[in-house]
């Protein structure tokens, strides 16, 4: 089954198994994520969400399984792949503006001795502006809210032109204004044709955002479109058929499915 | 299993062992008679410096290793230098104002001073401004030690008294250790043992996670001051009789080497006490040998041996045990991947009649999953080896009574998880090991009966659990 | 007190390494690495006794190689313990420099036959006594030749990898992920750092480097956020700096003394501890005036809300 030809999928995992330490946290994780989709990744906590993009990545090793990218290596594909990390992952206090780390995206495009020239700047600028933080530009990234720190992040991937954006909760805990952003920017993406894999933790919102989900919970529950997906029984199965925090999304979802 | 540690362990004597009896032959040894004379300890200087830098050494792994745990290792650094300019200040005033400025409490009282100041700019520093701990120690390190140096050379100036090596008087050395020093340093260890006896919850949480003791209520900040006030006062007494660079070396090596070893606080505490005691002691065993070198130097490079053996063979996070443990865990992962292939392979492909008759090939197997280049040749080399497999006709295999066994099990305890984490997926991300040996080490035994009847429900007619997700390429499955 | 041509070349020479030392300094900093200052001019002990002893020259090239080595294994060792060993730096760095020091003792012990180190020099510096050898000359001192040398290749490296050095200590997964190596990029700065700390040794000690690396480029930290202003702060700071710690070791500070104790046969402090001192005085008067601002800005808002 492994053996279809896979270098038109963007991502492609086949059996990954990660641990940490003695204790395996994704079993036989197997996926494909569709050229041109908005995949979401879901699942409760602790499932594994953000240890399966970064094993992809290599940033994590794993045990066994392989990751290709278009049929290749990260190592390889890494030019065509823009990550958006978790806020957490840098110092905010670092003396550097928002621009400048908007710009950071493009160093590889400008080379090593060059210094960053007005038309990057000026990409950075753009990129800035598509996620509304055109008059941000200069302020020091610790005086931006975490929302704002978010869509700093956002833009520095959308500089970088790549072909799948790779997402670590980009809706975690951020304002009502970061989310409209967020949501605009995906749908650019999905027009262009560029492809987006999404760590999700909001079952509310996944139906409007995304198009394609990963529901995982340790291991693979479902994949594959949103609809055929977010049911019922699959999410009983991934979040537990006796979680009463889930009732009101199950109904929701029940009350959906009548009216079609 | 081959002992490995074991061998290199007596490689390491045996190399050990040569270069010693090499030693000997060229006279850079010891006489057995030096050796009897330090062993016995008969000399009454060496008994003193034996127990006072041993004591030492328990004292500074105990108050080090919060530190570390704190992640402030480096404090003890600071704090040290830090008191230089209090020994300035202290012999200044002594000398205009008292009269006397060679005296030992005084200048230690004027050392603690600065020594407190010194850590209460790094905390203030830390608090009030975007500069991390690091800038805020190396910070008040230089700039307290410089403004000590700078008085330091206007002391030496002075007329009144000899103030020449004053920073010698108070920065003992280990191998000049008094009655005096001994019993400073006892003191210390009273009190130091004391309060961390009492307050042995409280640096815990503090040590564990600050701002979830905050959130509990606790006085972090007080807690951070108690804790740096008493690594002052140990410091202090231990400049006095150890000298400088076994007080810092005391507070960091022993607790670092003391994680290899375990993941708990007493443990820790009570290891880094033994390395610190044990440092002590065989280094100054081994300068009461060798007159020439300094005592100091000696026990920190005992302890720094000590840390790279713990670091390379600690039982807890030691490089061998991680290594061994990640090893170990991908073999083992790799072998129930494989016998789980092939079972449910037979179990979708095979007659079914009976278990061992069903045969398969390689290809078959490889197409059930994917497989890293080499894991499956390999794997199924070494389970032929083992016995878990049986090879009738050449590139025909199929399981042995052992493999079969083994295989029923491993498939079970995949399928009871998988079942777990379904009937229980709220809780099961955080308790569910797959790789344990068997599912009741680790579930109550009421869940595993309800799950144990799930598995029964799905197919009853079979002793062997049905997988609760479609097996690739089978007609029927599981709730998926 | 007179100043002379002495004074002169000291603080000048005193500037010019505070501005080489400010620039690997502030990429310390902000990689969160201040003390690896501290860890490398202890191992620069062990370094030159290992150097004399491999070599039994004294000539100072080789000295000065083993120094450089043993400061870079400093860098090294601690990471590779940090890494391999899940150890926290802080505790990394002080098994590591606290080792080497410990080695460079005993070795210095054994080399003592042969060569003489004096520890004070190794704490101290004699900035005073190392300029005065052009002074005497008329000719321009060789610590201050080096000092500009430094600063010119360290300006240099700065200004040829700016966006390099930033991306690495800002995000070194993203750096990675662009193929611009912030491993070898962080060595690079330990490199730096380690040569800088002991071509600028002998001159002014191992505490005023610890001094000069970190103190200058934090207080420009506390008023600037941002990294090309950083750098050219951190470097006047460091000017100022010296400067100012010299005149005061050499003029209010014995004059406080005599005056105020009455000592009268005092004439000098250490300019290098003064300049250390200087550091704090400067950094700390920032902080406190900061502080006030901050505190005076909550008064207004609440006065006008």
């Amino acid at each position: 089954m492994s053996s279809s030809d896979t270098t038109d999928h963007p991502l492609t995992i086949r059996d990954l198994n990660v641990a940490y330490r003695r204790k395996v946290v994704l079993w036989d994780a197997t996926a494909d994520f569709p050229a041109g989709k908005l995949a979401a990744i879901v699942g409760p906590n602790g499932a594994g969400k953000s240890t399966l993009i970064k094993a992809a990545m290599d940033l994590i090793p794993s045990v066994s399984g392989s990751v290709s990218f278009w049929g290749k290596t990260y190592q390889n594909m890494r030019h065509r792949v823009a990550y958006v990390p978790q806020r957490e992952s840098v110092d905010w206090d670092f003396p550097v503006n928002a621009r400048e780390v908007v710009a950071m995206g493009l160093y590889r495009k400008v080379g090593w001795f060059r210094p960053v020239r007005k038309a990057q700047r000026e990409q950075a600028q753009a990129a800035l502006e598509r996620v509304g933080l055109g008059d941000f530009g200069d302020r020091q990234i610790s005086q931006l809210s975490g929302g704002q720190q978010q869509r700093v992040f956002l833009a520095r991937a959308l500089v970088q032109q790549a072909d799948l954006y790779l997402m670590d909760e980009p809706f975690a805990s951020v304002d009502a204004a970061t989310e409209q952003a967020i949501v605009q920017v995906l749908h650019d993406l999905k027009e262009q044709g560029k492809s987006v894999v999404c760590v999700h933790h909001d079952l509310d919102t996944i139906r409007d955002f995304f198009d394609h989900a990963l529901l995982l919970n340790m291991r693979v529950v479902a994949q594959g479109d949103i609809d055929t997906v977010m049911t019922r029984e699959n999410l009983a199965i991934a979040y537990g058929g006796k979680h009463h925090l889930l009732d009101r999304v199950a109904r929701e979802i029940r009350e959906e499915e009548l009216q079609r | 299993m081959i002992p490995w540690r074991l061998i290199i362990f007596c490689l390491g004597f045996w190399f050990l062992g040569l270069g010693f009896a090499h030693a000997a032959e060229s006279h850079l040894l010891p006489s057995s008679a030096d050796i009897w004379r330090v062993v016995s300890l008969q000399d009454y200087n060496t008994r003193i410096v034996f127990i006072g830098t041993a004591l030492f050494g328990a004292v500074g792994g105990m108050v080090g290793t919060f530190l570390l745990l704190r992640k402030r290792s480096l404090m003890s650094d600071t704090i040290s230098h830090a008191t230089l300019p209090g020994i300035g200040i202290a012999f200044i005033v002594g000398e205009l104002f008292l009269g006397y400025g060679k005296s030992l409490p005084w200048l230690m009282f004027g050392a603690a001073v600065t020594g407190l100041a010194g850590m209460g700019m790094v905390l203030a520093i830390r608090k009030l401004s975007k500069i991390k701990d690091d800038a805020a120690l190396a910070i008040v390190l230089s700039v307290f030690f410089g403004f000590g140096i700078a008085l330091v050379t206007m002391v030496q100036q002075m007329p009144t008294g000899n103030a020449a090596g004053l920073e010698g008087f108070i920065y003992g050395k280990a191998a000049s250790m008094t009655v005096s020093d001994g019993w400073l340093i006892f003191s210390a260890a009273l009190v130091a043992g004391l309060v961390c006896y009492f307050f042995y919850k409280e640096f815990k949480v503090l040590c564990f996670d600050a701002s979830f003791a905050a959130s509990q209520g606790w006085p972090v900040l007080l807690l951070d001051v108690a804790l740096l006030v008493l690594i002052t006062v140990v410091t202090v007494i231990g400049l006095q009789a150890v000298g400088l660079l076994l007080v810092v070396a005391m507070m960091i090596i022993p607790p670092a080497a003391a994680r290899f070893w375990t993941e708990r606080l007493d443990r820790t505490l009570l290891i880094a006490m033994g390395i610190g005691f044990i440092s002590g002691l065989l280094g100054v065993f081994i300068s009461a040998l060798y007159p020439r070198l300094p005592a100091g130097a000696i026990i920190v490079l005992v302890a720094a041996a000590l840390f790279f053996l713990s670091m390379v063979l600690g039982g807890a996070r030691g490089m061998w045990f991680r290594y061994h443990e990640h090893h170990e865990l991908s073999r083992r992962v790799r072998r129930q991947h494989l016998l789980r292939s092939i079972y449910e392979w037979l179990e979708v492909h095979g007659k079914r009649t009976d278990l061992l008759d069903d045969e398969f090939t390689l290809d078959d197997i490889r197409q059930y999953r994917t497989w890293t280049p080499g894991e499956l040749e390999g794997g199924l080399q070494r389970a032929l080896q083992h016995g878990f497999l049986g090879e009738d006709h050449p590139g025909r295999y199929h399981l042995t009574g052992k493999g079969a066994r083994d295989a029923l099990r491993v498939v079970r305890n995949h399928r009871l998880w998988e079942l777990f984490l379904i009937q229980y997926a709220d809780i099961a991300p955080g308790r569910v090991d797959r790789d344990a040996d068997a599912v009741e080490h680790i579930l109550e035994p009421d869940i595993l009966q309800e799950l144990e009847e799930l598995l029964e429900d799905e197919d009853t007619r079979k002793r062997i659990p049905l997988s609760p997700h479609r097996l690739n390429g089978a007609v029927h499955g599981g709730a998926a | 007190m007179d100043w002379t041509v002495l004074d002169g070349w000291i603080v000048v020479t005193g500037a010019l390494l505070a501005m080489a030392c400010a620039l690997p300094g502030t990429f310390l900093m902000l990689n969160r690495q201040s003390m690896l200052g501290d860890g490398i001019s202890h191992a620069v002990l062990p370094g030159i006794a290992i150097a004399f002893l491999l070599t039994g020259s004294r000539d100072w090239i080789f000295m000065l190689a083993g120094a450089v080595v043993a400061g870079v294994l400093t860098g090294v060792i601690s990471n590779a313990i940090e890494k391999y060993g899940k150890v926290e730096s802080g505790a990394a760095l002080g098994v590591t420099f606290c080792s080497l020091f410990a080695l460079g003792l005993v070795l210095i012990r054994i080399a003592a036959d042969h060569v003489e180190i004096h520890a004070d020099c190794v704490l101290y510096g004699t900035l005073e006594t190392a300029v005065i050898d052009g002074v005497v000359n008329g000719a321009v001192p060789q610590v201050a030749l080096q000092a500009i040398a430094l600063l010119l290749v360290n300006a240099l490296l700065v200004l040829l990898f700016y966006k390099e050095l930033k991306i690495a200590s800002f995000d070194p997964e993203l750096a990675e992920a662009q193929g611009i190596p912030a491993g070898r990029i962080k060595f690079g700065i330990t490199m730096m750092t380690a040569i800088t700390t002991v071509m600028a040794f002998e001159a002014v000690g191992s505490i005023l480097i610890i001094a000069l690396l970190i103190v200058p480029p934090a207080t420009a930290m506390l008023v600037s956020n941002r990294l090309p202003v950083i750098l050219v702060l951190s470097c006047s700071f460091g000017i100022l700096m010296a400067v100012m710690g010299h005149w005061l070791a050499i003029t209010p500070f014995p004059w406080l003394m005599r005056e105020l104790l009455g000592l009268d046969s005092l004439s000098s402090a250490s300019s290098t501890g003064m300049m250390a001192a200087t550091c704090g005085l400067v950094f700390m008067l920032i902080l406190l005036i900061q502080i006030l601002l901050r505190q005076q800005k909550l008064l207004i808002q609440r006065d006008s809300t």
